[in-house]
């Protein structure tokens, strides 16, 4: 491997370090009160509104079935009016993070329904305002499969990230192309591919190791 | 304390309205344990959940501590729950929580400050026997010191009411026993008005005072326990108490033929069931001593309701047919229910 390969690859990673960190904070940012909202919303929710649920879940689905490469076209218009520009790395971090707030919300979803509805009865029962049964009762009994499921969603966005490179992102999967394919090098495709492996990997252990802390159920 | 009037209850099914309660009307006293029981899908956990207006009926009004609990807006009516703790079959603790944080978390729902909370919670959880568990986890907890963890948790916002929804089902016989016991404690330390939920007819027996016996979203029947433990009127009543009390004959005495005349060197078969003072009187030894015949106990049993003692015996009584008569008139001047079930060989 030449010695110009180490400093590319060190830039690309931190270039997808900095695109999968700033959306993944901006979109759980949105995401889990999605979650939230989609969960209290529902039929039988402790603020239940099926037609607001319905209207969200259908625009959820509808961003969600958007293919990435293709939003990410398609919003760039959006993208300049929000960072001013429609191309490199903080142009990217617009769709990733549109891209991952449904995401997030569907999977915030999954864990908040898996909080016994028991636990929210007994709330409910102490005289619980439906805000206390969201910040006391569901986003604590579910925090350890939050964070499971969201570590699940950087994993996608590191995948994601790598199609940055359509609009000039950089990144790993952007030094792959460029360079590894397009070039003829395949010593840097590999090299890629392992700091991807070993950056997905990094990411899932500290993940479960997080999870499990978090997880008081079984000990 | 807890009055309710004509309650129903309707649910949208698939097919129609599925009616899950009808016409339910019955009244708490304070201080009462109550006990509601059916079997399961009877409609008493949505019985009971009407009472917090977890479950608002259809139809009909609900008074506890002399609020109309269906004309309260939503911020009087979680209030008035704080005054209504409630315990569940599944304990339903907050397993994120220590075993202090659950108890404290009524509370901290009320805006208590933490010392505040601390000087409430230390002594509730003595009173329920885990002083030593405080920061353990519920998960690290047996069925028993859940529902413990469950009761100082409904007791920390000091109710006057205490809802229990199956709260010893999941638990085995010992530990039902103990959990009752506390329950009972709990009723005559604090003076708190008690409505248990059950299948179990001997949660019922040990600590209960009055009794609704539910079946298809209607009360069968319901009165002061012992009366409807000794006279029970309803089939699914007398099933109950069937279970619970052996009211089958000994094995040896099924399927014989029982005559209603007389049998030449036969015997009569009467059951007798003694009840609070009678259950102490010598009856058997004045009736064999005071007539000319011959008592042989074929089973025989000595229990409790609540506190006063019961026995039933079931007897065979042989001598002449005059001698046997003279016997049972006896017998029915005495102050204890007595039931003829025929003669056999």
């Amino acid at each position: 491997m030449s010695a110009d390969v180490f400093p590319l690859l060190m830039k690309a990673l931190g270039e997808t370090v900095a695109m999968v960190a700033v959306s993944m904070i901006a979109a759980t940012a949105i995401g889990v009160p999605l979650g939230v909202l989609l969960v209290v919303t529902a039929k039988g929710g402790v603020l239940a509104c099926p037609a607001l649920n319905r209207v969200v879940a259908a625009v959820v689905n509808a961003v969600r079935s958007i293919p990435f490469i293709i939003l990410m076209v398609a919003i760039i218009p959006f993208t300049r009016l929000v960072v001013g520009t429609s191309i490199g790395t903080t142009a990217a971090m617009v769709p990733l993070t549109l891209a991952s707030i449904p995401f997030i919300g569907r999977q915030v979803e999954t864990s908040l329904r898996e909080v016994p509805y028991g636990i929210v009865e007994a709330a409910l029962a102490m005289g619980a305002t439906p805000m206390q049964i969201i910040r006391r009762v569901y986003l604590p009994e579910a925090l350890s499969g939050i964070v499971s499921q969201l570590t699940t969603v950087v994993i996608a966005l590191v995948g994601e990230s790598a199609m940055a490179g359509a609009i000039g992102g950089g990144g790993l999967g952007d030094l792959a192309i460029r360079y590894g394919y397009q070039r003829f090098r395949p010593e840097i495709m590999l090299a890629t591919v392992v700091v991807l492996i070993a950056l997905v990997q990094l990411v899932q252990f500290a993940g479960n190791a997080l999870a499990k802390r978090l997880n008081k159920k079984e000990l | 304390m807890i009055t309710l009037s004509h309650i129903e209850k309707t649910y949208a099914g698939a097919d129609g309205a599925v009616t899950a309660l009808k016409d339910i009307s019955l009244t708490v006293a304070k201080g009462e344990i109550f006990g509601v029981i059916g079997l399961s899908g009877a409609g008493k956990s949505t019985l009971v959940r009407c009472i917090n207006l977890l479950e608002r009926p259809t139809k009909g009004s609900v008074i506890v501590d002399g609020l109309d609990m269906m004309a309260l807006s939503d911020a009087e009516l979680r209030k008035a729950r704080k005054s209504i703790g409630m315990i569940f079959q599944h304990f339903n603790l907050l397993s994120s929580a220590t075993v202090y944080d659950n108890v404290a978390f009524p509370l901290r729902l009320s805006g208590m400050a933490e010392d505040a909370i601390r000087a409430k919670v230390e002594p509730l959880l003595s009173l329920v026997g885990l002083d030593d568990k405080a920061q353990q986890s519920p998960s690290q907890l047996s069925g028993g010191q859940k529902q413990r963890v469950g009761i100082a948790r409904a007791l920390a916002s000091e109710p006057k009411v205490l809802l229990c929804d199956e709260a010893t089902s999941a638990l085995d016989p010992q530990t039902t026993k103990a959990i009752l016991e506390l329950i009972r404690d709990i009723n005559q330390k604090l003076g708190l008005t008690v409505v248990i939920i059950t299948h179990e007819m001997q949660v019922i027996k040990d600590i209960c005072d009055k009794v609704a016996v539910i079946e298809d979203g209607v009360i069968a029947e319901q009165g002061p326990v012992a009366e409807v433990f000794l006279n029970p009127r309803q089939k699914i009543t007398k099933d109950f108490i069937g279970v619970l009390m052996g009211n089958d004959l000994p094995a040896e005495l099924r399927g014989v033929p029982i005559s209603e005349a007389p049998i030449e060197g036969g015997k009569l078969l009467v059951r007798l069931t003694f009840f609070g003072e009678s259950a102490n009187a010598p009856v058997i030894s004045d009736l064999v001593k005071g007539h000319n015949i011959d008592a042989a106990i074929l089973y025989g049993n000595i229990d409790a309701i609540k506190d006063t003692p019961y026995g039933r015996m079931l007897l065979g009584l042989s001598g002449t047919p005059g001698a046997v008569e003279e016997a049972l008139s006896f017998l029915r001047e005495k102050d204890l229910r007595i039931e003829v079930i025929g003669y056999v060989r």
